[in-house]
């Protein structure tokens, strides 16, 4: 690594994290805001340290169905996203459903969920699944729709069958497509795994969250706050890696 | 089967008063109008004409890609009614897949020709030599390990070529393969092609909005009119063979080029 990504990659990023807890330290002593508006964050680190067990606890909780709800929205995104890139009657006989699924808010999804399936792990995955699939199903069916007409006929002209075009060219063509909604599911899983634990779970960092909060505990809320963001990072540094590692050929132009 | 062979060997490709339109019914856009003409085998035809006249249309035709709408085709005396099994073709764009390397690409059409595909599994250094020497003939030698766009336009387009003849099909059909190139390159890769079909006596159907190039490499260049494309002139160009690109200098080819260019029509 030279200087300068040295400078841009781990310097820049750390500057502006350190500087953002700074200035808010500093605003909460200065306009003394209470407590329980908002905790400054020397407190909320203390919080973490303090109540560490817990969070660390329920953060696997929530890891863990998210990484399902992603997993399964991923084999599922992608089977849906090839059938409807497949034939145009299979993407006008879908599409309008799938927008219109997706419309729903998920938040209102989840009581029906745990009607079925009881309080737990369950809605949590199921909510992370329904939440993150349909990026993934639209980017893939893009990625597959837009195949260059000339390159098809290339590939017809020697007698390839529409398998034969799928497998050659159009799922390999889709890749960068499916790798980019990934980095956006993965965020949405995380979305709908917390909002369905807030609504009613018996564990996860939703759950800790909720109940620190009817506690008035607000430095454990911030804690939480501040543990979802960290992984919310984590995980999607974690399918940029992976975006990066299987289509470079799709970012040729950056780190030539 | 001598090329002096008194016998006349019957055309690859017949078309006879053959229409075609897009689209069906009251909005059907004719695209090609009762043309007739014959390829030989290891004929090397060129289409010229305005834009929009049908030349693309026309190969789409011919490789069975879209249907007639009258008339018949036949290739091989067989008539025309879906796709043609193993036709070379090319285009403008160079259409390589930017996930695979030079060579990987070129040897796409044996992982979808039999019976190649059936093969390709258990021989491929065997075909990878055999499309590195294709590389290697145009001029590709050492890049064939690199992706395309590592490549510039004229080595895309070459690699383009290669790959559209590695499964050594009868027909070869290009569809203004150097037009997005420099004066330069074409030139160059004009020979390249004259070269290929001297040493392979592949058929060749060239589609081209340059009337030096349709000279240049054709035995007979065909003019169509604007859309709803006919043809209008059949010209046999009798100039010997092999042809050096000098012969584009000569008087008999420039009077070949102002004929044709007199039919095109257009502002001047």
């Amino acid at each position: 690594m030279t200087r300068e990504d040295f400078l841009v990659r781990v310097v820049s990023p750390s500057a502006f994290t350190v500087g953002l807890f700074l200035i808010w330290e500093l605003a909460c002593e200065l306009f003394s805001i209470p407590l329980t508006i908002l905790p400054s964050p020397s407190v909320i680190f203390g919080a973490l340290w303090q109540y560490r067990e817990p969070i660390t606890e329920n953060s696997w909780v929530t890891l863990w169905t998210t990484l399902a709800g992603f997993a399964l929205a991923t084999v599922g995104g992608l089977l849906l996203g090839i059938a409807v890139g497949w034939h145009r009657a299979i993407y006008a006989g879908i599409y309008p459903l799938l927008v219109g699924f997706n419309s729903i808010p998920k938040v209102a999804v989840v009581p029906v969920l745990i009607l079925w399936f009881g309080l737990g792990e369950v809605p949590a995955i199921i909510t992370a699944f329904l939440i993150s699939f349909f990026p993934i199903v639209v980017n893939v069916a893009t990625g597959l729709a837009t195949t260059e007409p000339e390159l098809e006929d290339v590939m017809r002209a020697l007698g390839a069958s529409k398998l034969d075009i799928m497998k050659k060219v159009g799922i390999p063509r889709s890749l960068p497509y499916f790798f980019g909604s990934l980095k956006i599911a993965i965020t949405l899983a995380f979305v709908g795994a917390v909002v369905s634990e807030t609504v009613g779970a018996n564990k996860g960092l939703g759950k800790l969250m909720l109940d620190a909060q009817a506690n008035f505990q607000v430095p454990i809320v911030f804690a939480g706050l501040l543990v979802l963001a960290f992984l919310g990072i984590v995980l999607y540094a974690f399918t940029a890696i992976i975006e990066k590692r299987f289509t470079g050929w799709a970012f040729r132009g950056q780190n030539r | 089967m001598t090329p002096a062979s008194p016998q006349p060997m019957p055309p690859l490709v017949v078309l006879n008063g053959v229409s075609m339109s897009y689209g069906r019914g009251a909005a059907a856009v004719p695209a090609i109008e009762d043309v007739s003409l014959d390829i030989k085998r290891g004929e090397f035809i060129a289409v010229v004409g305005p834009s929009g006249c049908g030349k693309s249309s026309l190969m789409k035709l011919i490789s069975g890609l879209h249907p007639t709408s009258a008339g018949q085709l036949t290739v091989d005396n067989q008539p025309v009614d879906k796709p043609l099994k193993s036709v070379g073709m090319a285009f403008q764009n160079s259409n390589l897949l930017p996930w695979r390397s030079c060579v990987d690409n070129v040897l796409l059409p044996l992982e979808i020709v039999p019976p190649y595909r059936q093969r390709i599994g258990r021989h491929r250094a065997e075909y990878k030599k055999k499309a590195e020497e294709l590389l290697q003939s145009v001029g590709l030698t050492g890049f064939t390990e690199k992706f395309p766009w590592q490549l510039s336009g004229g080595m895309q387009q070459r690699a383009s070529i290669c790959r559209a003849l590695i499964h050594e099909p009868e027909i070869l059909m290009l569809d203004e393969p150097f037009g997005a190139l420099d004066a330069f390159t074409r030139e160059e890769l004009w020979c390249a092609l004259r070269d290929i079909h001297a040493a392979r006596g592949v058929t060749v159907m060239l589609v081209t909005h340059d009337l030096r190039e349709a000279v240049f490499l054709a035995d007979t260049v065909y003019v169509m009119s604007n859309r709803p494309g006919r043809i209008l002139k059949k010209c046999e160009v009798t100039l010997p063979r092999p042809r050096a690109l000098e012969v584009t200098y000569t008087p008999t080819f420039q009077n070949i080029v102002h004929e044709l260019r007199s039919l095109i029509g257009g502002q001047h």
